[in-house]
This record gives structure tokens, sequence and C-alpha cells, in this order.
């Protein structure tokens, strides 16, 4: 599995270890609704798994975006950023976040996540 | 948690049509349809846009001193209230704050009150209380209320009785529409042309459907409500209004006419007369302000004001960033001296201090058919 999820409906995928990419769910966007603004980390900068490392807005709330796991920000996505509405249009694609450098205590934490399956066993129970 | 919550008699309809629900006064209601709250809003501004406000109270009030009785509860002319005309009012408490505002319309036998939902047994037993020995105070629970608001709203409604094109702004007459008797003001909560229309409960689902079956005409929820009321520069009771806040301080003493002020023929006598006719006076200490953000960052409630210096100036009651308007806006309670056009002030927004403007509302021009 190289695409894992958080109960945050968060996503990761690393097949790029070097810069993993990080977005919403499916069911994050249409919970949100209408994306109108995203809030991105700084480049270069580190979080621990679980510290808020950004923010998305609709047009009714505000939304957290938490760091799936612990590593360094080393790209934004400057598209998202201009087009909030791409988080909604196509949350899996041209709508990530940001990528991270994951360290060593993330790679850990990054199997510790949800694969596909567990997803949307989570999304049925809820 | 759902089975706690009332239902509107379109309840179904909601469900039918892909609706979002949220708990909001009580009642489940449709926040956003499949479409979303921006294609909602937008649609709205361009086209007609259907709105299910059953939730709100809506009680006659019966009898030869119905309108004198309400004066004592209200700072507004009632008497002087043309039969099929419809004016704006709020409740006030001993101290001038709001318990609610409310829309009064005078038709032939009595006068219709249309408060807010969460307000509703409040305020029924508020007129109970103090005017039910003068006039019969009832309630209306088995209307229901729909909206249809949108520079089309006229011609769509039209489609269905052409007497509403004689209507203009806050003004009421009862007609019918898809068979079924319904009494209709030109009024609403968007800024746009449009009618809000009381029907009866066991008729609301056809009413809704033939209006839904209209070219023009698209579902709204409450999320594009919000965000078309806040352009309008109208306020929410329980954000930007409260029974904290006073008529003069929200800037509403356009809704307090003359009649009822120091000097006027049937001044003070309502609660709270002394603190609001005061504040007429020497001005309040605090004034709501519309605020517009420079940069994109949207600014919520609760986001406290500041001065370039970081003093603190007052906090934000409602913001978003505006569909229409493409910025960030926000109503605001400010002290008096920084409430000044243009003036530029800071939102503190996560840690961050977001530059905005003191701006003119309503944020986009209202338009109403005046006639």
């Amino acid at each position: 599995m190289t695409t894992m999820y958080t109960p945050d409906h968060e996503w990761i995928n690393i097949e790029d270890h070097e810069a993993s990419t990080v977005g919403i769910t499916h069911h994050a966007q249409d919970a949100l609704g209408d994306v109108v603004f995203v809030d991105l980390p700084e480049v270069g900068r580190s979080f621990k798994k679980g510290e808020v490392a950004g923010v998305v807005e609709s047009v009714k709330a505000a939304a957290d975006l938490y760091m799936p796991v612990t590593g360094e920000v080393v790209e934004v996505n400057e598209a998202l950023r201009a087009d909030p509405s791409l988080a909604n249009s196509d949350p899996l694609g041209n709508g990530w976040f940001f990528k991270v450098h994951i360290s060593e205590v993330g790679m850990a934490e990054f199997d510790q996540l949800m694969d596909g399956p567990a997803y949307d066993k989570l999304l049925k129970s809820a | 948690m759902s089975a706690t919550l009332l239902q509107t008699p379109l309840h179904a309809l909601h469900l039918e049509l892909g609706a979002k629900m949220t708990p909001f006064a009580g009642y489940d209601l449709p926040v956003s349809y499949p479409s979303g709250v921006l294609a909602e809003h937008r649609h709205c501004r361009a086209s007609a846009a259907l709105f299910d406000v059953s939730h709100m109270g809506q009680v006659r009030l019966v009898g030869d001193e119905a309108a004198a009785a309400l004066e004592s509860l209200v700072p507004v002319d009632v008497l002087g209230l043309e039969p099929g005309k419809q004016r704006y009012a709020f409740f006030t408490n001993p101290s001038g704050g709001l318990l609610d505002d409310l829309m009064i319309t005078r038709r032939a036998g009595d006068l219709l009150l249309v408060v807010n939902g969460a307000c509703k047994q409040a305020d029924i037993q508020h007129l109970q209380t103090h005017i039910g020995h003068r006039c019969t105070v009832q309630p209306l629970p088995d209307r229901a209320l729909l909206a249809l608001q949108g520079p089309k709203a006229a011609a769509a409604l039209a489609r269905l009785n052409g007497d509403v094109s004689k209507l203009v702004f806050m003004t009421a007459a009862a007609v019918t529409l898809a068979g079924v008797e319904c009494d209709i003001s030109r009024s609403g909560y968007t800024g746009e042309d449009g009618f809000e229309i009381s029907v009866p409960a066991e008729h609301a689902v056809a009413l809704a459907k033939a209006l839904l079956a209209l070219p023009e005409v698209k579902p709204a929820g409450l999320g594009a409500r919000d965000t078309l009321r806040l352009e309008a520069g109208l306020c929410l009771y329980g954000h930007d209004i409260d029974a904290t806040t006073t008529p003069v301080e929200a800037g509403l003493t356009w809704a307090i006419q003359k009649v009822r002020r120091a000097g006027g023929a049937r001044h003070g006598r309502y609660p709270g007369a002394a603190a609001i006719d005061g504040q007429l006076a020497t001005g309040p200490s605090r004034k709501r302000v519309g605020l517009v953000g420079l940069e994109r960052v949207p600014v919520r409630e609760g986001a406290v004001i500041v001065d370039a210096k970081g003093h603190r100036l007052g906090h934000v009651t409602s913001g978003t960033l505006a569909p229409t308007v493409n910025h960030p806006i926000a109503m605001a309670y400010l002290a008096a001296n920084h409430a000044l056009p243009n003036h530029e002030v800071y939102a503190e927004v996560r840690g961050k201090r977001q530059p905005m403007r003191v701006s003119p509302m309503p944020f986009t021009p209202h338009r109403y058919h005046r006639g």
C-alpha cells in the first residue's frame, strides 16, 4: 500500500519517499462543502504527527489540517492556494495540499495508518 | 440525536432532493443541496432560490387593541401600519437589549408576526404574559413558510398567480397559489427581490414542488441563506444582535419611527425605552459595523478586532468569504471612535493579524422592488 488514511480524513501517498503527498479525502471535502480558502504550511518547517499544519475553510466553516506523520514540508500546492475549489473537484489528485519528507519516526507512524479498506470501513461505521 | 429534532412539513422533500441536513433552532433543516452553498448563493443572486423557513414562528394577534398592545413591547409604529403593509420590528428587554427581531404584517382582521425559530417559544410566552389580556395571541404551528428569493422570483411566482406582480417591497396579500390560499409578503432575508409565502402545512409540499418545477427556481439551504443575508448586511439574531445589544448599537434605529421616539406622540412605553432614548440622544459607546478583509483569509464569528497597537476594539459577530463580492466580509461591534468609514483595523485569526477596513453595509446592493 502506498496510500494510507487518517481518522481526520486525510490521505498520504509515499510513492516518493522524499516528497510524500498529503491531501483530504472525498468524504472530508464533501463534509466541508465548497472550499474557498486554504492556509498551507511554510516549506522547510517540520511538524510532529497530529500537529496542525494548515487550515482548510469552506463558506460554512474552518477545519484544521493535521500532519499525518512526522516530517518536514518540502513543497506546497500553489495551484490549490490560487484555486481552493480543487480540493472539492479533485481531492485525491490536483487538490493535494503539501508534500512531506517523512522522518524515521514518521515511517513507523505511516505503517500505523489505515489502508483503503480500513478507511472505507471507518466511513461505513460512522 | 435526530429523534429529538423537529421536522418541517418539507423534511421528506429535502431528503428526496439530496440535502445535507443540520440541526438549527431545534429542527432538522437543509444546510445545502447537492449543488452546494456557493452555487445556491449564486443562483439566488442570478435567478430565484426556494428556502424552507418553516422553523420560524408565525403568530396572529387578534382584537381591537392588538396594535396598541404590541406597541407596548416594540419601539415601532404598529398603530400607523396600514392594512397590507409589513414592517420590521424587535422585542426589547428592560435594559434596551433585543429579545428577538420580527416582521409584522397588518392584515384586514389581525396582525401576523413572523419571529425567529429559536426564539418562538419565548416570544409566544412573552406576548401571552404581557399582552395576552388585551388581544388574542394565536400561534400558527400548522402553517409552513417558504421564501422565494432572487431577481427572477417575481416572474417565477407570477406564473402561478399574476396578482403577485402588484405587490411592492414590504407589502402583503392573500393569494391563491397552485390551488391553495396563501399569505404572501414581498420581502425576505437575502437583499434580493422576493416573497415569503405562508401556506397551510398540509399543502406545503405540493406548493414547494410547484415552485421547484418553475424554470427559474432551485432549492437553497441555510448555508446560502446565511451568506446571502450577511452580504445584504442583515442581522442574524443570536449572533449580530441579542439581549445584550441595543438597537442603537446595532444600527437599527431606522426601524424606530419618530412617533415612538422622544418628542413623538407615542414615545416610550416599551421595555428599555429610557436606555434606548438615552443612547439615541448621546450616541452608543459601541456600534455594529461592516468589515471587508484586505487579504483572502476568512474572518469568522468570535475573532477579536484590534488596532495597529494591538488594543482590543471589539469582536466579530458574523463573517465569511462572501461569494458575490469575493472578499472576506464580517459584521463586528467596535468602540464607537473606531467605527468610522474606511478605518483600518485588524482581525486576529489563528495568531495572525488580518487587515480589514470598516465598510458601509450592505456589502452587495439591495435589489428590492419598491414599485
